[in-house]
């Protein structure tokens, strides 16, 4: 299998638990590809088995059969401990209920991923500063996340998921929530934080206000892939086939990270 | 990350506080009551240790501990004198009276009687008159709690009389004695008057207090002075520890103590323990999302280990300053003096409270090493 095009290749993957009688079959042969550059969708109802696709796209469980490909490396061949090297240095999380450490401050929190890469403590924070500041959040970088809305919250999360600049960015029902005002600038600041030729989106959601922000969406029901809708062609733009017309894109830029610390 | 850890932990601050709460009073309790049988068992030998001018206590073979006395026969004196490597041997008694003062107050004291030329076995810190006086006709010196017992609230004075088996005994000094286990006074006076304060009796040398000549150890004096004399011979220390084992293997104290310090070490792992094992849980999924993001299972141990050990500290430090407070204001009185906090007890408490930290947190990082870092997908 080769990656090249692709951040994220799956072929026939299964996933199962238990054993004996009480043996579940979650995922039933899952083949996906996600592009670079792109906003995969996962929809489907509740335990369709998305969300344990997105654990196994992101390492966090293994696969029980089948060939999965993440940013060119095959999971199920690593150590547990490499596993959690290849996360810290290529994916970002943006969790459904945002898990911020509540003892930290906004900073604190964003900062987490390069504290967990071992950068030192000062230039994490600052870095952090920096990019929450491009997120609007500039006035409650020291506020803790119960002084703060779930819309000031989300983006602190969003902060904690791009400040070491992963390759792959998972975010597990991100607007489920927001109210729908918010879940679209939400929709909107990730489009235009997240997506770069070298960066790939993917979004488990079941929220079909915000389908319009995906290039393409997998529907997915009793853990297969039942449908994969690429966004229609006129609302795209022909010269990047991305899809444009309800993206607002800010004006963000994201601070420049010393990958060297990172490695 | 370790700031990230210690801010989980004072984040909470319910149950930082209850930790912290739990290992200070489980410091508290082994530490002050581990020092108060200490101090106990230090009682029971306060006549012997006092004793620093002889090396070598010479007593009936059979001899149990310092309080249980079979005395011997005055020649037994000049056999230990003639064993080759004794520089010198003196006679030593100690028994109990009763003794009155001049108001009718009468108590049981401890009755030591020193050697009459040489009043070896004196006691090391007067407070008032002078040692060379017990050479005078009837004369004693007796301890400051004793006096203070006889003649509570007035000032310390010499020339008082008092009674001991209707004979005179005048006070020429007062001094300073280690407490005895049952704090009753203590007298001393000349050996030949001591005898008469308690009355003829056929044997009445209760010890001989020896010290070997030059360039012979104490252990060979002593192994001599049993060979020659059929008497059992050995140094203040090992007759010290010959009484407290006596008193932990035949009384009760031991077991009071024990039941008080397994229990202060239950409540204290349980409290400890559970209260650190539901922060963990309560924690999960903040762990849960530092795994997911890529914090190292070893990283994730070593904060909590850092967790355990800062409350840990902390408990500690309160745990013994409790203690320590509790017995400065005990120093001051007088039927409790001598029993203190002793540094071997602080330094076994902060090992016992530490390892107990540590085994709670044991649980608590198996939970977090065992975590599905999918957890955290789960709302």
């Amino acid at each position: 299998m080769k990656t090249e095009n692709y951040a994220v290749r799956c072929q026939e993957v299964t996933k199962e638990f238990g054993q004996g009688d009480s043996r579940t079959l979650v995922l039933r042969g899952i083949n996906l590809e996600v592009g670079f550059g792109e906003i995969t969708m996962l929809v489907g109802q509740s335990g369709c088995g998305k969300t344990t696709l997105l654990s196994i796209i992101a390492g966090l469980l293994e696969h029980s059969g089948g060939e999965l490909e993440v940013l060119g490396q095959r999971p199920d061949c690593e150590n547990e401990n490499d596993r959690i090297v290849f996360r810290r240095k290529n994916l970002g999380f943006v969790f459904q209920q945002f898990n911020l450490l509540p003892a930290l401050t906004a900073a604190e929190n964003a900062a987490v991923p390069l504290l967990a890469a071992g950068v030192s403590g000062k230039q994490a924070i600052k870095r952090a500063i920096e990019l929450l500041e491009t997120l609007g959040m500039g006035q409650r970088i020291y506020s803790f996340p119960n002084q703060l809305s779930v819309g000031q919250q989300q983006r602190i999360a969003f902060a904690r998921a791009l400040i070491h600049e992963p390759r792959l960015i998972v975010c597990d029902e991100p607007t489920s929530v927001l109210d729908a005002e918010s879940g679209q600038a939400v929709m909107q600041l990730l489009a235009s934080l997240a997506l770069r030729p070298d960066r790939a989106v993917i979004i488990v959601t079941h929220d079909d206000r915000i389908f319009r922000f995906g290039d393409i969406i997998h529907s997915m029901s009793d853990g297969r892939v039942t449908g994969s809708n690429r966004v229609k062609d006129d609302q795209h733009d022909p010269s990047t086939g991305r899809f444009i017309l309800p993206r607002q894109p800010l004006p963000i830029k994201i601070p420049t990270t010393t990958k060297k610390a990172l490695l | 990350m370790n700031f990230v850890a210690l801010r989980m932990l004072i984040g909470d601050r319910a149950k930082y506080v209850a930790l912290i709460f739990s290992i200070a009073f489980a410091s508290f309790l082994i530490s002050q009551q581990a020092s108060i049988f200490a101090g106990l068992m230090d009682r029971t030998t306060s006549q012997v240790r006092d004793v620093v001018d002889a090396d070598i206590w010479v007593m009936d073979r059979e001899t149990q501990y310092a309080d249980e006395i079979r005395a011997f026969s005055d020649d037994k004196l000049y056999l230990v004198r003639g064993v080759p490597g004794v520089q010198w041997a003196v006679r030593l008694f100690k028994g109990n009276t009763t003794t009155r003062s001049e108001d009718g107050k009468f108590r049981q004291v401890i009755l030591m009687g020193l050697d009459d030329a040489t009043l070896v076995g004196a006691p090391r810190a007067m407070l008032l008159g002078h040692l060379e006086d017990l050479k005078r006709p009837d004369a004693i010196v007796i301890d400051r709690a004793g006096y203070e017992f006889f003649f509570p609230g007035q000032p310390l004075q010499l020339g008082r009389t008092m009674e001991m088996n209707d004979h005179r005994a005048v006070i020429a000094g007062i001094c300073e004695a280690s407490a005895p286990f049952a704090t009753f006074p203590v007298v001393f006076t000349r050996y030949s008057q001591a005898v008469n304060y308690i009355g003829r009796v056929r044997n009445q040398l209760c010890f001989i207090l020896a010290k070997p000549a030059a360039g012979i150890s104490v252990q060979e004096a002593c192994r001599r002075i049993e060979k020659s004399t059929g008497l059992r011979a050995m140094t203040g220390s090992e007759f010290a520890w010959q009484t407290i084992s006596y008193y932990i293997r035949n009384t009760g104290i031991p077991v009071n103590f024990g039941i008080t310090i397994t229990v202060a070490l239950i409540v204290g792992s349980v409290v400890a323990g559970q209260t650190f094992y539901i922060f963990t849980l309560e924690n999960l999924k903040q762990f849960g999302a530092l795994k997911a993001i890529g914090v190292t299972n070893r990283r994730l141990v070593g904060m909590i280990v850092l967790q355990a050990l800062v409350v840990a500290t902390i408990g500690y430090g309160f745990g013994m300053a409790l203690s320590a407070t509790f017995f400065e204001v005990m120093l001051h009185r007088t039927a409790t003096r001598g029993i203190v906090m002793l540094w071997p007890t602080m330094a076994g408490t902060g090992v016992v409270i530490f390892t107990i930290v540590v085994l709670a947190s044991l649980l608590s990082i198996r939970k977090v090493l065992v975590l599905e870092p999918a957890i955290v997908f789960r709302s």
